[in-house]
């Protein structure tokens, strides 16, 4: 067969389900002590630097990293079960979310050691944040036409141009970016970009807001001029990102955070329609459900794999693909099937409100951290048609 | 794909390799191949993976039987293995000795039912019931007033109205009317047609997957061959990005149905979150039959829907096979009422419980 794709059935040990309880107790106490509404997944306080601190109290932020960096060295599945805990509560991860699924595994691989010293304590205790800096004005979906340049001088490097469509940038310790050290050759059109520790909230940086169409400032603009970034903040080799990046996708891209963005409005629609549903609600509800399930399943799975030392990129590419269309379908299918329910369905107004959020965040979510295009491209290439 | 790492599917692939290759057997315009397999088959002891030894079987594990399915699917097998070992995995339950020679189940819906009378005697009519046509025996789940029983009924004592599934495959009417079985014991505390359904469900949620992973190969690989345009058209985005949909809903298909097949060999009992993997397996391998399945006919243009392709064994038989023992939108129903039933705040724990 010319695809071998797998997705072992990986079940959670034990241990895990006594952390998920442990996670679960923690967000009870956090909803009733008002850190946030798990109902409003649109509240503004998406940044919540206390709560980001008691979570790395918990010893919840760089779980699978080592003892000597803060880290608890436990397993990619425990932390899976705190990732979707956390998602499903509709918790504001947003201060450490970046940092610790990404950010502090590059700086783990790539950093020099004076630096993970530094910096990974910190991500651990809940303190920093973490912004990604890939995209540009011109350079989207298509990383390795980035311009932004990184230019040598004494001791390090002046960096000029800019990023956009950066997460958190507003609210970031720092960034990992790639900017263009050298240009591509001919053989090789990847070539050339480097990735780089960036410290912000420096002059040089300028961070400026962009509005988006759910009425929220989540993502940014980053002007860098004659920005002075240190020899030692390289991360990885000079003009080589590009060899780096492909084994990050399958952290990125496999997580429960990829088809649960939009859960929240499942749950409501099932509070809506009652204990008795019609046929149509039943069997609308019913397929969702097993849809969610089968993701979970795959995406479990993936961890497994990540768990064994494998580089699982074409499964967890599927598990985006999918849990992305599938999570930006989820608000169209539940508004469908709301269309029936009670007027006095006591939660009708809270799922009005959330369905407006997740229709109006829906168009994103099959955009960021790699389009559909860009994984159904990684898919062929994994099954030898590129 | 998964390569084989136990001797059941070893066998049963070298078998299948052997004797029910698909382009072989779709040259063969006299079924003449049906005969030597099930021979094969049978030599080997894996129609009755299911049944333990003392009651006439092989006595494999419920996960090598599950995974020998998932084989079957990748050749698309089109004797009554599956049947037969879910026929003599359900008179084990009774520890009723399984005959030799093909078996089917009755019912094969959940909407039928048969009846045991006080006499002793079952009555009633199941749809659908596939192979019937070509098995020697029944093992009937009935409904009698003391709860369930299961029964091994020979094939002479019912009425078989033939017909056939959109995969060409006997998908028969058979109707009991006051037929006396073979034998006939109580089915354990808590077996119902339920569990007999999701059983069936998620044995037939491994062929389809299985069958998806093969249209899958034949789909790439048919690609990489076919010239149009003065170039593969593997190289046309339009078509890598259908094939890379195709991997999706056949690795969607492997997930669910691989999942609850481990759910079910683990399982104490069928509670709530067995229900959940075996229904949640057929709803989305059903789905993904639809979707998937498309795809690999556009890919494959005309020539796919020749009688002379071999794609056409798979697509329909994955197609067939939703129907059996519980459409996706039976289950579906199903599945939402349970969630319905449990509350919105019990959803997530009920998913994130495996």
């Amino acid at each position: 067969m010319t695809a071998a794709l797998r997705f072992d059935p990986i079940r959670l040990p034990e241990k895990c389900e006594q952390l998920r309880k442990e996670v679960r107790a923690f967000l009870a106490e956090e909803i009733a002590a008002g850190t946030f509404d798990p109902h409003k997944p649109n509240r503004e306080d998406t940044d919540a630097p206390e709560f980001s601190r008691r979570v790395g109290a918990k010893g919840w932020l760089g779980m699978t990293w080592p003892k000597k960096y803060g880290g608890q060295e436990r397993s990619f599945l425990e932390r899976y079960v705190v990732t979707e805990e956390m998602r499903v509560a509709n918790a504001p991860t947003r201060r450490f979310f970046v940092a610790d699924r990404q950010s502090g595994p590059v700086l783990i691989k790539y950093a020099p050691e004076h630096i993970k010293m530094e910096i990974l304590p910190r991500i651990c205790r809940g303190e920093i944040c973490f912004a990604i800096g890939m995209s540009e004005p011109n350079s989207g979906s298509d990383l390795f036409a980035a311009k932004t340049r990184a230019t040598k001088t004494d001791g390090g490097y002046l960096i000029n141009g800019t990023k956009i469509w950066t997460s958190s940038a507003h609210i970031a310790d720092y960034m990992i970016a790639i900017f263009r050290t050298s240009q591509p050759t001919k053989e090789n059109r990847r070539h050339g970009l480097t990735q780089f520790l960036v410290k912000m909230k420096q002059p040089g940086i300028q961070v400026n807001p962009i509005g988006q169409i759910t009425g929220q400032y989540e993502f940014n603009e980053v002007v860098f001029t004659d920005f002075f970034v240190p020899e030692d903040h390289v991360l990885g080799e000079v003009d080589g990102a590009w060899k780096q990046a492909t084994s990050e996708l399958a952290y990125e891209r496999s997580g429960p955070e990829r088809f649960l963005e939009t859960y929240y409005v499942l749950t409501e629609l099932v509070r809506a329609v009652g204990p008795n549903p019609d046929t149509r609600s039943a069997e609308g509800i019913g397929r969702l459900v097993a849809q969610l399930h089968t993701m979970r399943r795959m995406s479990v799975s993936v961890a497994g794999m990540l768990q064994a030392g494998k580089e699982p990129v074409v499964e967890a590419s599927i598990v985006k693909d999918i849990g992305t269309v599938w999570e930006q379908q989820l608000p169209h299918r539940v508004r469908d099937l709301a269309a029936f329910v009670e007027e006095t369905a006591t939660n009708r107004e809270t799922l009005e409100r959330q369905l407006d959020f997740a229709i109006k965040t829906a168009p994103k979510l099959t955009i960021q951290g790699g389009t559909t295009e860009v994984l159904r491209g990684i898919i062929a290439r994994g099954l030898g048609l590129r | 794909m998964a390569e084989s790492d136990n001797i059941v599917v070893e066998t049963a692939e070298k078998i299948f390799a052997d004797l029910a290759d698909p382009q072989t057997i779709n040259n063969d315009k006299k079924n003449s191949w049906q005969a030597p397999l099930w021979q094969a088959l049978s030599e080997a002891g894996l129609p009755l993976s299911w049944v333990p030894d003392d009651l006439g079987g092989s006595g494999a594990s419920l996960a090598d039987g599950f995974a020998l399915l998932n084989a079957a699917g990748r050749f698309a097998v089109a004797v009554p293995l599956a049947e037969t070992m879910l026929a003599g995995w359900l008179l084990a339950q009774a520890k009723i000795t399984s005959p030799e020679g093909e078996m089917t189940v009755l019912p094969a819906s959940p909407k039928d039912r048969i009846t045991l009378a006080p006499d002793g005697s079952l009555s009633g009519r199941a749809r659908g019931v596939p192979f019937a046509k070509a098995a020697r025996h029944f093992a009937v789940l009935a409904h009698g007033k003391d709860g369930f029983s299961i029964a091994l009924v020979d094939v002479s004592k019912g009425r078989i109205e033939s017909g056939l599934n959109v995969g060409y495959d006997h998908s028969d009417t058979v109707t009991l009317d006051k037929v006396q079985p073979v034998t006939i014991k109580p089915a354990p505390k808590e077996f119902d047609q339920t569990t007999m359904m999701l059983m069936g469900g998620v044995a037939r949620s491994l062929q389809i997957a299985g069958a998806l992973e093969a249209m899958l190969d034949i789909s790439v690989r048919y690609s990489n061959e076919r010239v149009a345009f003065e170039k593969k058209i593997s190289k046309f985005q339009a078509v890598q990005h259908n094939l890379a949909r195709l991997a999706g809903e056949s690795a969607a298909a492997l997930a669910a149905a691989t999942s609850a097949a481990d759910a079910i060999a683990n399982a104490k009992s069928f509670d709530d979150e067995v229900y959940l993997e075996a229904a949640s397996a057929k709803i989305r391998c059903a789905e993904a039959a639809e979707k998937g399945g498309g795809i690999a006919h556009q890919v494959h243009g005309a020539i796919g829907f020749t009688n002379e392709h071999i794609l056409h064994r798979y697509s329909l038989r994955a197609l067939a096979w939703r129907d059996d023992f519980g459409s996706e939108s039976h289950w579906a129903v199903e599945l939402g009422k349970l969630v319905a039933n449990r509350g919105a705040d019990e959803l997530w724990p009920l998913v994130a419980s495996r």
